[in-house]
């Protein structure tokens, strides 16, 4: 007692204080509390979805661990003896079997089951969402180029955990998914086929598959997650957030509400309400009807069998790709090696892993991209408006282009029925589309952009058009504009423009090569721009109007006297 | 038995051998055929059946299956399609055809069910084909769903899905849903292959086993959706697209509202 007292000489009154005191005592929890509790955040809508997919991931643990307790990833064959009845005496896979019965015999189970894919679905919505926000508004720039590869390698690991969850049930929509997977596998020359077999445990499907991509499902990926997850959060608060431009914001501060208490209620209540959503969602919407499917066979497809959504753009851009070209041409070589002929099939290797390798690749490197042609090496904690970055919206609005149009083409199928038109038709216009899709887009995205920036400036230098028609004296008719308030003009003046740069001697007087590319990637970059209003322009137009609308003003006065 | 030995090696012995197998190949295989022709017409036409449908017959089908229903450029010969084929087609309302396009769209049916049995009558006259199914074939609750279901997956799912919610085949041609589908229609689709689908004999699936796939489809048709909607049972593309509008707008409706100002 005397020495508990000589170390903490303050003495709680009330039984709280005493048990918050035992804690603090030992963990040292109110330095955290102090250090997190004064987190400021600011407030903005765009800024919650990586809190929706945080969210959609602590939903997939609970929901995950409920399904464990049941499921049974055994790929021993036993006849169906469950209260579903079309498939009542069919031969199958332990695993689908026990997927049978956490839907029909388990109490909750069905639910539980459409929670965890549901919230799935989700998980990678929000975060691609997230990423669209990042990148639009340029927040992946100094000092958070690092926090972006995280970001990115989380979204991988996403699609990594969805699909190896959808493979799982051993029905024949996922044996459908994994035999594709397999064939991609064994169009990699060479050693393509010794993966397959190391994967598979023999000749595709074996008996080990769903045993392997269960551990990896519900251990390995989600402690990558996990891990990734702390690393992204830690990084956050090592960076603060990010905010939009504003009066009073600045590249030094943070505007917005503390962690405690404003933040923590916050963002508690709103995973309630992401639960509460994906609750409603599950429990009054089918996901994955697992007993319409029937167990995998390796011989029947049925119509209708995509990946979800996550993995469509990959199987799309399998379905664009022409099997042959012309006659003769089939994209399929035969290679002599010394060990014997190999053979590449470029017409699955291709579409398979190349696009997907391309926007892979420019999401990773975009913040050294950019950084590299703007020299821009400064940190950056205020964001860009997509239109005060014409070039980098529109680079991002050719990748969403790209994207959507094999994301589109993996449902050709069922465009061709709904909207009554033909399947060939739909693939070759999507096959255009693939191509000059994003270059169109691109090219509008950046127009837009600017057309934008030509508004903020016509706005803050003369005002919003109020659509009210004057007529001075001498017949001269003028629309009154009137000025935005300094909070708005604030919004629309203050934004860092580039311009582009002629390539820069070294001290020998010699241009590089390199430097003459960079120079032309910013003339390509910053050639059109739109000048941010100077305050002398400022003051020149708001000296000038404020006179005409006023002097118009007192006419009308005086009209309607 | 001598005398056959004795001119085995006769210049025409392997002409003669060769008609042989030719006959006998012949007569198993029509014999076999015959065993896949549909059975005898269960449904007795009258005489006076056959002579309506064959005046109905030339007032609304013959401008583009001929006179005789022998087919002309527009239409096909209707010789031997049998019975069950022109009440598939008549009376789900697929012809008279509506349009021309890639294959014959669904429609109000256009004649009753007397006109549909004549017109059927007639042409059961013009050669043996199917016919028009029995009512304990049809019968859903004799059938075996799962046993059903397995033949569905294998032989249908391809194009009509997996939960029978149709499907695209090329150039604009589909394959419909077949909810709705009466037992005699698809029992009926069944055996004349109308449009794109391929024929499935009693050989290939016995009318027992038919009537298994009918009791699948009426099953799943009657215990709806076990998870609730089913989003048009068309797989992970209507759910992708759910989440994204449904499931995305409300999240966001909801950022907007706790990032929104008290005022």
């Amino acid at each position: 007692m005397s020495s508990s007292s000589a170390i903490n000489a303050y003495q709680p009154k009330t039984r709280v204080g005493r048990v918050t005191n035992f804690v603090d005592s030992r963990v040292g929890g109110s330095g955290m509390v102090k250090e997190f509790g004064r987190k400021i955040f600011p407030d903005h809508w765009t800024f919650m979805f990586g809190e929706v997919a945080l969210y959609s991931f602590v939903i997939l643990l609970i929901s995950g661990t409920f399904l464990t307790f049941f499921f049974d990833p055994s790929m021993a064959e036993t006849h169906y003896e469950g209260s579903y009845l079309p498939l009542r005496g069919v031969e199958m896979s332990v695993a689908y079997a026990s997927s049978l019965d956490i839907s029909f015999d388990v109490r909750g189970g069905l639910f539980m089951r459409q929670v965890h894919h549901w919230s799935a679905l989700l998980f990678v919505a929000a975060n691609a969402v997230h990423m669209l926000r990042v990148f639009f508004t340029g927040a992946f720039r100094r000092p958070r180029e690092l926090n972006w590869v995280v970001g990115t390698s989380l979204l991988i690991m996403g699609l990594a955990a969805g699909f190896t969850g959808y493979s799982l049930p051993d029905d024949l929509l996922s044996g459908n998914g994994l035999r594709i997977i397999d064939g991609v596998v064994k169009s990699i020359p060479v050693v393509g086929t010794y993966i397959s077999f190391f994967l598979f445990g023999g000749e595709f499907p074996g008996t080990a598959i769903i045993g392997r991509l269960y551990v990896l499902h519900i251990l390995l990926i989600p402690a990558v997650i996990l891990l990734l997850i702390g690393i992204h959060l830690f990084m956050v608060v090592i960076h603060k957030h990010t905010q939009y431009p504003g009066p009073g914001r600045t590249n030094t501060n943070v505007v917005g509400y503390p962690v405690g208490p404003v933040y923590a209620a916050k963002a508690g209540g709103f995973f309630f309400i992401v639960f509460g959503i994906i609750a409603a969602i599950s429990a009054a919407f089918t996901i994955n009807p697992i007993w319409n499917y029937g167990p995998y066979d390796p011989s029947p497809v049925s119509a209708g069998t995509q990946p979800d959504w996550y993995i469509g753009w990959v199987d799309g851009a399998l379905r664009l790709m022409p099997g042959t070209l012309g006659p003769n041409f089939d994209f399929e070589f035969n290679i002599p090696f010394p060990w014997g002929v190999n053979t590449l099939s470029l017409n699955v290797l291709f579409p398979a892993l190349v696009p997907a390798g391309i926007v892979f690749t420019l999401m990773l490197a975009w913040p050294w991209i950019e950084s590299w042609v703007t020299k821009d090496k400064r940190e950056h904690h205020l964001l860009d408006r997509p239109r005060n970055a014409p070039t980098r919206t529109g680079v991002g609005v050719a990748g969403v282009v790209f994207y959507c149009t094999m994301w589109a083409a993996a449902s050709s199928d069922l465009i061709a029925t709904h909207f009554l038109v033909s399947l060939n038709d739909v693939t070759y216009w999507l096959r255009i589309l693939v191509v000059v899709g994003p270059i169109i887009g691109f090219m509008i995205a950046r127009r837009v952009a600017l057309a934008l920036q030509r508004k903020d400036r016509e706005i803050a230098l003369h005002g919003r058009e109020t659509g009210r028609i004057v007529r001075l004296p001498h017949g001269e008719f003028i629309e009154v504009h009137e000025p935005v308030d300094d909070y708005k003009r604030y919004q629309l003046v203050s934004f860092e423009s580039p311009e582009a740069y002629a390539p820069v001697a070294d001290a020998n007087g010699h241009v590089s090569r390199s430097e003459k590319l960079r120079s032309r990637a910013s003339r390509f970059f910053f050639e059109d721009r739109v000048a941010p209003v100077t305050p002398s322009e400022l003051h020149a137009s708001h000296a000038g109007h404020h006179g005409e609308i006023a002097d118009a003003q007192d006419r009308e006065s005086i009209a309607s006297h | 038995m001598k005398a056959l030995s004795q001119r085995r090696r006769h210049p025409l012995a392997a002409i003669a051998l060769l008609l042989m197998a030719l006959l006998m190949v012949g007569a198993i295989y029509s014999a076999a055929s015959s065993a896949n022709q549909a059975q005898a017409q269960t449904e007795s036409f009258s005489a006076n059946d056959a002579e309506e449908g064959e005046k109905l017959f030339a007032a609304n089908c013959a401008s583009c299956h001929g006179l005789g229903a022998s087919g002309s450029s527009a239409g096909p010969s209707l010789v031997g399609v049998g019975a069950a084929s022109v009440d598939f087609q008549v009376g789900s309302g697929r012809m008279p055809l509506q349009m021309d396009g890639p294959q014959a769209q669904v429609k109000p049916v256009q004649f009753t069910e007397e006109q549909t049995r004549q017109l059927a009558a007639y042409v059961a006259t013009l050669g043996a084909g199917p016919a028009i199914p029995d009512e304990e074939i049809l019968d859903a609750s004799e059938g075996d769903p799962a046993n059903g279901g397995e033949l569905f997956r294998v032989n249908c799912a391809m194009c009509h899905n997996a939960a029978a919610a149709g499907g695209a085949l090329t150039r604009g041609k589909f394959a419909p849903s077949l909810e709705g589908s009466s037992e005699k229609h698809i029992y009926e689709a069944m055996v004349t292959g109308p449009q794109n689908m391929p024929v499935f004999n009693d050989a290939n699936i016995s009318p027992e086993d038919k009537r298994d796939v009918i009791a699948f489809l009426k099953t799943i048709e009657e215990q709806g959706s076990p998870g609730g909607a089913d989003l048009g049972s068309l797989g992970p593309v209507s759910e992708g697209l759910f989440i994204w509008v449904a499931g995305l707008g409300v999240v966001i409706a909801f950022t907007v509202w706790l990032t929104s100002r008290s005022s």
